[in-house]
């Protein structure tokens, strides 16, 4: 035995030594400020703004009666004074819901006098007792507490206004009328419709693309993208050139009018389409082919192995894609507008109950009402897409598909068709957008982009949005890959790293309307610090940005989970600081997925009408919201002009993209190579 | 040498000097103020110029949108006003900012000459008038021939049978040119009943109803419909773009609202905002409107435009704003209630 | 014992002292109170099964995650609270972590880059440390482009960069292929020694432990079972669990009888002095080497024994034979073993002079030295 024998270990019994309190690092410090700042950006433009709408549903306005005194002289001297609550206690005209109201409520106040004739010489004075509301005069604002004393024939002038409290008023409104709960079933029939034809439909395209030989593949796919690159308004004028009662081939639709589910449906797919063969392209590019060796060994039918085979294995992606075209189609609200005619839905009523009737309490109600359906969904498509992630295994072996000739001819003809509604419904708005006056001058010409005379804001707004995308662009991956990084590679902070990642992925169920709404309450706010930005690019910047945050965080985290786990530990042995690892490697290596985040955010911040219709100023006008506008006011023409501005805009952003990332990857990316 | 020098350097102190002098100059005179308005885009250059050339000093800034967005964001910045005057919205909307306290009581210098109807009957007006905006029919005759339709002349020829699905409107629960119609033909027809009945029968003839007042006769003028329920400046607008159209002004009347302008309360440029204020009701303010609008505020003015029916200001009905915004909500909540709901059962 | 492996210095040094490092994940105790001196210049192995705590030992030890109380203590500095930029080790992980975008030279030069040197300084550093892992052509490769066992190397060369007072390998051969792996154990090993760095390197692979280490850490359950070179790991095991883990050991019950024997059944054996009660059940285990053939059976297997001294020799059946190579595995019975079996190693000269075969009886000695008793409930 020599010095290396067992030492001495200290005398039991062991006691514990005293607890150790960590001293954090300068890089800990640097990175928790980083992680709080993002969640503070997260909340102030995401919590607080739809705390701030939630609240603002719940704000109720009605007619106190009790607060309103009358006196009446018939010529025989002034009556005692009597509150306008005992008068409608005796006549027992209204009930507490009847004088339920919204913030523009009125009622007349002759409808407590039964036996009033503006005709008779009655003198009528009405006084408040406190000071929490208001009477009008005419349309003059009464608010003192004084006597005010009316001759009959005015005195039918004089309305009471409400006052505000809490409660739930509003959502028994909406609820006992009709036309409005009716949009939450139109909302999610049209959705649901949209949904099994487009996963459908998609679901037949990704087939064609993953288990077929045919040819033109490559094409295929770009067409298919192009729906992306649009605003969703965008088809509802192509619907309309092509099937409107001038319609190019409305003979197709036997009478049937586009104005309504038809052309709701219609669009939907053809803006969803995209969105839902991505996921099932995925789903299906993970299925393994040693399962279709086993279907071939055990002689099963093609038809069989399908239903065996390719469904089960593609089910999760099926379902994802469900719950997000579910998800896209309840929340858009452009195509609606521009195609849904009467037929309600839940986004639309959100913009007629705010800019049609003023009402901000029940816009905010049917934001809440349509948060609900959306939540759903997307909880379903996490929990779903959580599945997927587990069952696919590491050692399955890409399908490689065999020629086969019908198939394959069948493939080709059904993308085709595919393709042609994609491409034809893009042709016919460029058509349209250069016809001098359709269809009576069906000369072209470029007249209607001349967009200086119309609404919407002219050229401006094309410029306008160049920039808001290009900003939004770059805040957004600045800020996104910054707070998925400090979320990904932070140690320790567990609860605030979960409550970030809730925040992260919240933006993906919030409705464009309801955010854009959320963010006039909160930020239009006299009391907000924050107020300065209202109106301003920097707040159309902020509303897109977060808007689109959870795809954006999710491809970051993609990417970052990628890295090695433990660079930081390596880099914190070398003595290096976070931000030196983050800059030379993190970055670098991460440069494809940061390139594909701002072009995602470029192209939808190009596209995305809903969460800016309500933010946007004069000095901020967008080119989404100039088509929403032009084709609102009638012009449809140049509405499809511009929006064809916004593809061929996208079209050339992606076109870039594609340049800086082969460049990018051949500088940076070379080790990929190997 | 150091003359040269000398000359030099004081040629830079001098432009330095003139540099720094002349933005700082016409800072100072310059009073910018940001005027909300719902007026056509392609007349707010044209109307900035003329109200320029009688005072250079005062920039507008233009915040344009349409009438239910305008409206909404003035509602929405109620406790924190951004706009300083209002130039160009309609009158219902004024209203409602009115008993909402928003805007400050003025009297514009020469008010007197305008029409009655066209300055609030306040004391002290809140807002004046400046040209009228009138409902009428918007008739295309080449697709109306195509469907053997008849030109009609009143309102109540609208509930003819024939016209079953050729007819478009606005919803008046999203579109001021909808609340308009229907107001008038309560106003017309009769408040408690009339009017209803009257709405109940056309609504069988409607075939959609729009957000927006100026789409029924732009989609008339495209020959996406016959008829549409528009209002007579767009439809002008759009026969002298070369559409098919005839705008038929109904034998009954026809509502109308006006385009009025308005201080915003609490504005700190209350100066300027009054000088413009008075100037949009000057006999040229008046003039630059008749490019557009046939009817103005103060009388005498308006030569016809081209295109627009003669016989506008004769039918224009007596309009109560004050009842119709009073009522605004209990009409559109009727209205909801009777043709909203239902209106997808065809 | 003769074979030991002295520390590089003459008078060891303690260069890493820890004290009853306990490390709680919420209820979990993921180690127990450790306490733990290393030496300066020494290659000491955690070795345990997985989730024994070893890798918890170690990152402690980094402070990638800072034990819950203890302390650390490096060079005479206590560390214990200190984020792992403001300790003074290099590591080298399962993964290697290698900078993917970078060359192996800029991975190298990576923990250099910001320490003032000039960059010819730098480079001949960088050049240095490739010579020391044997790579001086693959400077300008990308990981990618190596093989796993020059990636290792690479990883390796990056941690001794700055020259580090200790050295952490979080199992840095598991992901490599054996022949591979049992090349580099040599080669880090000489390395280590040429540098005389202090090593602690983590494994769960006892051959790894054995062949590198100078001393090893045998844990189990979040507690150091053991502590000690590879030979009285291997020959001198304090606990059962140790004497299982490593190495192959055979485990019959029994019932203690005196300090210095144990009885099967009814076959009394002299056994290494234990601290068990008489009468206690037992665990007795011998090494299947430490058996020795002493030639055909006298009596035929399964006579009983009378409870007298057999010298340790017991005659047994041979049940099984199975043949590994180098030498025959024989699984050998009693009946005073009741189930259990023993499995002796026997070489194939034993065999073949002793003819043994399937089925015949054969005399055993299990020698009293090597025969060890564990309490019973010690497993």
């Amino acid at each position: 035995m020599n010095q290396a024998s067992p030492i001495e270990l200290p005398a039991a019994p062991l006691a514990d030594a005293p607890l150790i309190k960590p001293k954090t690092s300068k890089d800990d410090r640097i990175m928790v400020g980083f992680i709080l700042m993002i969640s503070l950006y997260l909340l102030i433009t995401l919590a607080f703004p739809l705390y701030a709408m939630l609240s603002k549903s719940f704000s109720t306005f009605s007619f106190d009666l009790t607060n309103f005194e009358f006196q009446v002289n018939s010529g025989d001297g002034w009556s005692a004074a009597v509150s306008a609550d005992s008068l409608n206690r005796e006549l027992g005209k209204y009930t507490a819901d009847d004088l339920a109201t919204s913030s523009d409520g009125r009622l007349g106040v002759t409808d407590f006098f039964p036996d009033f004739s503006f005709r008779s010489p009655t003198l009528y004075r009405i006084r408040q007792i406190q000071l929490d509301s208001s009477f009008l005069f005419g349309s003059e604002r009464v608010a003192d507490t004084e006597w005010h004393e009316y001759g009959s024939n005015d005195f039918r002038r004089v309305v009471i206004r409400p006052s505000s409290s809490t409660g739930l008023a509003n959502y028994r409104s909406y609820f006992s009328t009709p036309a409005l709960f009716r949009s939450i079933e139109n909302s999610l029939l049209i959705a649901a419709i949209s949904t099994i034809i487009t996963v459908s439909l998609a679901f037949g395209f990704a087939y064609a693309l993953n288990r077929s030989t045919m040819r033109f593949k490559g094409i295929f796919r770009l067409i298919a993208m192009i729906p992306i690159l649009v605003p969703s308004l965008l088809p509802g004028i192509a619907l309309v050139y092509l099937f409107g009662n001038q319609g190019m081939i409305r003979g197709l639709l036997f009478g049937e009018s586009i104005y309504g589910p038809i052309g709701i449906v219609m669009g939907s797919v053809f803006f969803t389409f995209p969105h839902a063969l991505i996921i099932i392209t995925t789903a299906l590019g993970i299925s393994d082919a040693r399962l279709y060796e086993a279907a071939i060994a055990l002689r099963a039918s093609r038809w069989k192995t399908f239903w065996t085979v390719t469904i089960p294995s593609a089910r999760y992606g099926l379902i994802s894609a469900a719950f997000v075209v579910f998800n896209l189609v309840i929340t858009d609200f452009g195509l609606p507008k521009v195609i849904g005619g009467q037929y309600n839905m839940l986004a639309v009523d959100i913009y007629k109950q705010v800019i049609g009737q003023q009402n901000f309490e029940m816009g905010a109600v049917v934001s809440v009402v349509l948060l609900i359906p959306a939540l759903f969904a997307f909880s379903i498509d996490r929990f779903v897409q959580k599945k997927q992630v587990a069952s696919v295994s590491a050692r399955s072996v890409p399908y490689e598909p065999k020629p086969h000739r019908q198939f394959d001819w069948i493939c080709l003809g059904y993308c085709s068709a595919v393709a042609i509604f994609i491409v034809g419904l893009i042709a016919v708005c460029q058509y349209a957008a250069l016809i001098k006056f359709w269809p009576y001058n069906l000369s072209l010409g470029l007249s209607n982009y001349n967009f200086e005379v119309m609404d919407g804001g002219g050229w401006d707004s094309y410029w306008n949005s160049i920039q808001l995308a290009f900003y939004t662009a770059i805040v957004g991956t600045l800020v996104v890959f910054t707070g998925s990084y400090m979320v990904e590679k932070i140690n320790g902070f567990a609860t605030t790293r979960s409550a970030f990642q809730f925040l992260a992925m919240m933006p993906m169920a919030i409705p464009g309307m309801v955010l854009g709404l959320a963010y006039i309450f909160f930020f239009n706010d006299p009391a907000n610090p924050l107020n300065s930005i209202y109106a301003t690019m920097g707040i159309l910047v902020i509303c897109t940005v977060t808007h689109f945050y959870t795809v954006s965080h999710l491809t970051a985290v993609t990417a970052l989970k990628q890295m090695d786990r433990e660079f930081e530990a390596v880099a914190a042995s070398l003595k290096q600081p976070f931000h030196r690892l983050f800059s030379r490697v993190t970055v670098p290596v991460c440069l494809p997925s940061i390139l594909d985040i701002s072009i995602y955010l470029f192209v939808n911040a190009m596209t995305t009408v809903s969460a800016v219709i309500f933010l946007y100023s004069p000095d901020t006008t967008l080119a989404s919201v100039a088509v929403l506008n032009m084709d609102d006011a009638g012009d449809v023409a140049p509405a499809a002009a511009m929006g064809m501005m916004i593809f061929y805009t996208n079209v050339i952003a992606r076109l870039l993209h594609l340049f800086i990332t082969r460049k990018v990857v051949r500088t940076t990316q070379a080790w990929r190579k190997l | 040498m150091l003359k040269k020098l000398t000359r030099s350097s004081l040629l830079v102190a001098c432009a330095a000097a003139v540099t720094m002098l002349v933005p700082a100059q016409s800072a100072l005179a310059a009073t910018e103020l940001t005027v909300y308005t719902a007026v056509e885009a392609e007349d707010l250059a044209r109307y900035a110029e003329t109200f320029n050339q009688d005072h250079p000093d005062i920039e507008i800034k233009w915040v344009r949108d349409s009438t239910g967005i305008v409206t909404a964001k003035l509602l929405a910045e109620k406790n924190n006003p951004q706009a300083d005057v209002i130039w160009g919205l309609a009158a219902t909307s004024l209203l409602l900012m009115k008993s909402e306290g928003m805007l400050e009581p003025y009297k514009p210098k020469g008010v007197e000459k305008l029409d009655k109807k066209f300055v609030d009957k306040g004391a002290v007006p809140t807002w004046v008038g400046m040209d009228a905006w009138v409902a009428s029919v918007c008739y295309n005759t080449v697709e109306a021939a195509k469907h053997g339709l008849e030109p009609p002349k009143t309102w109540r020829d609208l509930l003819k049978p024939m016209y079953k699905g050729h007819l478009i409107m606005p919803n008046p629960n999203s579109s001021g040119t909808g609340f308009l119609d229907v107001s008038s033909w309560l106003q017309m027809f009769g408040k408690k009943s009339g009017g209803w009945e009257f709405m109940d029968r056309l609504h069988k003839n409607i075939a959609r109803y729009t957000h927006s007042g100026s789409k029924p006769c732009k989609l008339a003028a495209a020959g996406e419909i016959p008829i549409g329920i528009s209002f007579a400046f767009r439809g002008a607008k759009s026969k002298a773009q070369g559409a098919p159209l005839e705008i038929i002004v109904p034998a009954e009347g026809v509502g109308w609202d006006m385009e009025a302008t308005a201080i915003v309360a609490g504005t700190s440029k209350l100066e300027a905002a009054r000088t413009l204020v008075d100037w949009s009701i000057t006999r040229k303010a008046n003039e630059m409107y008749n490019t557009g609008y046939a009817v103005v505020a103060m009388p005498g003015v308006a030569k016809p435009v081209e295109h627009f029916p003669p016989n506008l200001l004769e039918k224009m009905i007596d309009n109560d704003f004050e009842w119709a915004a009073n009522n605004r909500k209990a009409i559109l909540a009727e209205w909801l209630k009777r043709y909203d709901s239902k209106s997808e059962a065809k | 014992m003769t074979e030991s492996i002295a520390p590089a210095a003459q008078t060891p040094r303690v260069y890493l002292r820890i004290d009853r490092l306990t490390k709680k994940f919420g209820a979990f105790v993921a180690l127990d109170r450790v306490s733990l001196e290393v030496f300066e210049g020494e290659f000491i192995c955690f070795l345990g099964p997985s989730g024994c705590g070893k890798t918890t030992f170690l990152r402690a030890i980094a402070g990638l995650d800072i034990q819950t109380s203890g302390s650390v203590e490096q060079d005479g500095l206590d560390i214990s609270a200190l984020p792992p930029a403001e300790r003074d080790f290099g590591i080298v992980f399962q993964s290697y972590a290698l900078f993917p975008n970078l060359t192996s030279e800029r991975n190298i030069a990576f923990g250099l880059e910001n320490q003032k040197l000039g960059k010819a300084k730098i480079t001949a550093r960088v050049a240095e440390l490739l010579e020391l892992v044997g790579l001086p052509e693959q400077g300008d490769k990308y990981p990618a482009q190596l093989s796993g066992g020059q990636q290792q190397r690479i990883a390796l060369a990056r941690a001794l960069a700055t020259s580090p007072g200790l050295l952490l390998l979080d199992e840095p051969l598991s992901a490599l292929d054996a022949k591979v792996r049992g090349h580099l154990r040599h080669e880090m090993k000489l390395l280590q020694r040429r540098l005389g760095v202090t090593t602690v390197m983590v494994t769960h692979d006892q051959e790894e432990a054995l062949t590198m280490a100078d001393r090893i850490v045998v844990m189990n359950q979040g507690v150091i079972e053991q502590v000690g070179t590879p030979t009285e790991i291997y020959r001198e095991p304090d606990t059962l669990f140790v004497a299982d883990f490593i190495g192959e050991m055979n485990q019959v019950k029994g019932r203690v009888e005196s300090e210095t024997s144990v009885s099967i059944g009814d076959i009394r054996l002299a056994s290494r002095p234990h601290k068990l009660a008489q009468g206690a059940s037992a665990v007795v285990a011998i090494r299947p080497e430490d058996i020795i053939p002493h030639g055909a059976g006298a009596r035929s297997a399964g006579t009983t024994e009378t409870m007298a001294d057999t010298g340790n020799t017991l005659d047994m059946q041979i049940e099984n034979m199975e043949f590994l190579g180098s030498f025959w595995r024989v699984s050998l019975w009693h009946p005073g073993f009741g189930d259990d079996r023993l499995r002796a190693d026997m070489s194939i000269n034993a065999m073949r002079r002793l003819s043994i075969e399937e089925g015949s009886s054969i005399q055993v000695e299990l020698p009293a030295d090597r025969l060890w008793v564990f309490a019973s409930e010690s497993r």
